[in-house]
């Protein structure tokens, strides 16, 4: 196991926002976190990261997360938080080289150079970054992020809050199936939060859908993600359809009773 | 071309041209006032064999000499701690001045001038000559803590706070000020005057010998501090997911604060604005790396400082403006010039 967290609770400010969660990421293994607003995802990341303080065990790489010394760490475990603000004149290239203390300033760095290729940002390298779109700062962050620990050798750990939601469809299934592919082939071990469904049964290995701060269920996406589970979870209708790629597409249906539309004039035209 | 892909003009033209322009200022800067020298004059004292003059060679030593290094100085060092407070707050509005840093050590050194025969003779006693420095060193640290604290009990993004803070800081600071100023004797408020326009009026060698070591130390330790810096635009979060302990980079920053605003002010009073429209000038030109900003605020700002003591010396001569208000005069429309043309901070 790359990552192990037993037992973790979390209170802020007198409530406990995340309580008694236990998980496990293994080499090569993409686990998702799935829940509605407010479950506590983002705060059991945080708390997994370190940034904030909990009860319970975190084991990264083997060693308690408190026992690491943080330059060390951050060559094995790299944290993607929901949201980066730059508001000063930094470059993509500088952001990036933020992650790779190790790497001389002013040489050409070729992993940089490969990263940023992978993400589609390459062209953006001297720009400055606030004034980027949301979706390049996104894919900025994640490659300044996979900086840090892509070419670390050994037991690696990549935490990622969301790194999709500023992305149009087609980035969106360029970053995870990137993402993926470093889990497969490097053996990075993934724990990612995500919103869209659809991407979660796409490209989780394993899921876990919190609700209230504890683990409603777990499991491949044949498990968690169905009608029921949805509905108890998320208060929502769908429709899930198993598609002969191997993973379901989620159809949503609605949040209130089954209503039946109108066909649309558009779509009639279209057919 | 001199600006490179990225609008940025290179590292080292532009090292070339703020040397090229330190060294101008400096020769204007010892030359000019109301004894003149010339250059020739400058390199017979420098050269130790002119005892047929001994006037220039008084001004020279005695007066210009140590009023250039001790301008120099604090200029850079004001501008350095501007550019660390920046970073620290992600703030481009940062600034010893508006956050009540110089506020806050300029009150200490008062109380000091105005209390040091009555309720702080104590602390006279106890550290002598440094007893200003050290005053306003601490006054100027508890400040930046204090700041700190009110702009970050708000959360993450608490810009306003900070201001706002800033602004009460210096509120209160005034009025303590203003009511010390009743128990200052005539002596005492002439002194008053220095503290809270700016002068370099005072330099002398024993000025430099108090203030230039920890000025030169919090110049030279803030480079150290840039990478860590640099993260810190990213979020306090990011810090330690990079790998630092932001704390500990906290607490070296605002240390380097407290000690290099702290000697500025208590060798040449309140000097606002070049804290501020520094750093900003050389992150247009230069980019937001501190790699790049620490170093060259210092020596623009060291630059920027000496050229407007040089000209409050001139302009009104034989009177001197002090340099304080010489200093918000260029620095306020250079300001408001550099806001209305900006894309990003």
């Amino acid at each position: 196991m790359v990552l192990s967290v037993r037992n973790l609770s979390v209170s802020l400010g007198g409530t406990t926002v995340v309580s008694d969660i236990s998980l496990s990421v293994a080499a090569g293994e993409v686990l998702m976190l799935l829940g509605p607003n407010g479950a506590g995802k983002s705060t059991l990341l945080k708390a997994v990261s370190g940034e904030i303080s909990s009860t319970g065990r975190i084991v990264v790489g083997g060693c308690e997360l408190n026992n690491w010394e943080p330059s060390q760490l951050a060559r094995r475990r790299a944290v993607m938080p929901q949201r980066v603000e730059v508001n000063f004149p930094l470059t993509v290239e500088e952001v990036i080289a933020l992650g790779r203390p190790a790497v001389f300033r002013g040489c050409v760095d070729p992993v940089v150079q490969k990263l940023m290729e992978a993400l589609d940002i390459a062209q953006l390298r001297h720009r400055l970054v606030p004034e980027l779109s949301g979706g390049e700062q996104q894919r900025l962050q994640l490659a300044r992020v996979l900086g840090q620990i892509i070419d670390t050798p050994g037991q690696r750990v990549l935490l990622l809050d969301e790194c999709t939601s500023a992305l149009d469809p087609a980035h969106q299934q360029l970053v995870l199936e990137f993402v993926q592919r470093l889990a497969r082939e490097q053996g990075v071990g993934v724990l990612a939060i995500v919103h869209d469904l659809n991407l979660a049964a796409q490209f989780a290995d394993r899921l876990i859908i919190m609700r209230e701060g504890r683990c409603f269920h777990e499991g491949c996406a044949c498990e968690v993600l169905t009608p029921s589970v949805l509905k108890a979870v998320y208060g929502y209708r769908a429709r899930v359809i198993p598609l002969p790629e191997g993973y379901p597409v989620i159809v949503p249906l609605g949040s209130g009773p089954v209503q039946r539309a109108p066909s649309k004039p558009s779509c009639r035209q279209a057919s | 071309m001199i600006r490179d892909a990225t609008g940025r003009f290179g590292y080292t033209p532009s090292l070339v041209v703020v040397v090229s322009a330190a060294a101008v200022v400096a020769l204007v800067s010892v030359s000019s006032g109301a004894y003149p020298l010339s250059v020739a004059d400058i390199l017979r004292v420098l050269a130790g064999r002119d005892a047929s003059d001994p006037v220039a060679s008084m001004v020279l030593l005695d007066v210009r000499l140590p009023r250039f290094l001790l301008g120099f100085l604090v200029g850079a060092v004001l501008s350095v701690s501007g550019a660390l407070l920046q970073g620290l707050f992600r703030n481009p509005l940062a600034d010893p001045g508006l956050i009540g840093v110089s506020a806050g050590a300029s009150l200490a050194a008062i109380a000091v001038i105005v209390l040091g025969g009555t309720w702080l003779g104590g602390w006279l006693a106890l550290f002598g000559e440094w007893a200003l420095p050290v005053a306003a060193f601490l006054g100027g640290s508890a400040t930046v803590l204090l700041a700190w604290r009110i702009a970050h009990r708000a959360g993450q993004s608490a810009v306003a706070t900070l201001l706002l803070a800033g602004i009460a800081i210096n509120a209160v600071a005034g009025a303590a000020t203003g009511l010390l100023t009743f128990y200052a004797t005539d002596d005492e408020l002439r002194s008053l005057t220095f503290w809270t326009m700016g002068s370099l009026g005072h330099a002398g060698w024993d000025e430099l010998l108090i203030g230039a070591p920890f000025m030169v130390l919090a110049i030279l330790v803030a480079p150290w501090l840039a990478r860590p810096l640099d993260a810190f635009l990213l979020g306090e979060s990011v810090v330690g997911h990079l790998g630092y302990r932001p704390d500990r980079v906290k607490k070296a920053a605002i240390l380097v604060v407290g000690l290099g605003v702290g000697a500025a002010v208590a060798v040449s009073g309140l000097i606002g604005f070049v804290g501020l429209v520094v750093p900003h000038l050389v992150r247009q030109l230069l980019g937001a790396s501190h790699r790049v900003v620490l170093p060259f605020s210092a020596l623009v700002g060291g630059t920027l400082l000496v050229a407007a003591d040089s000209l409050a010396r001139v302009v009104v001569a034989p009177a001197e403006l002090p340099i304080g208000l010489m200093m918000a005069l260029i620095g306020g429309p250079f300001f408001l010039g550099l806001l209305m043309r900006r894309k990003v901070m």
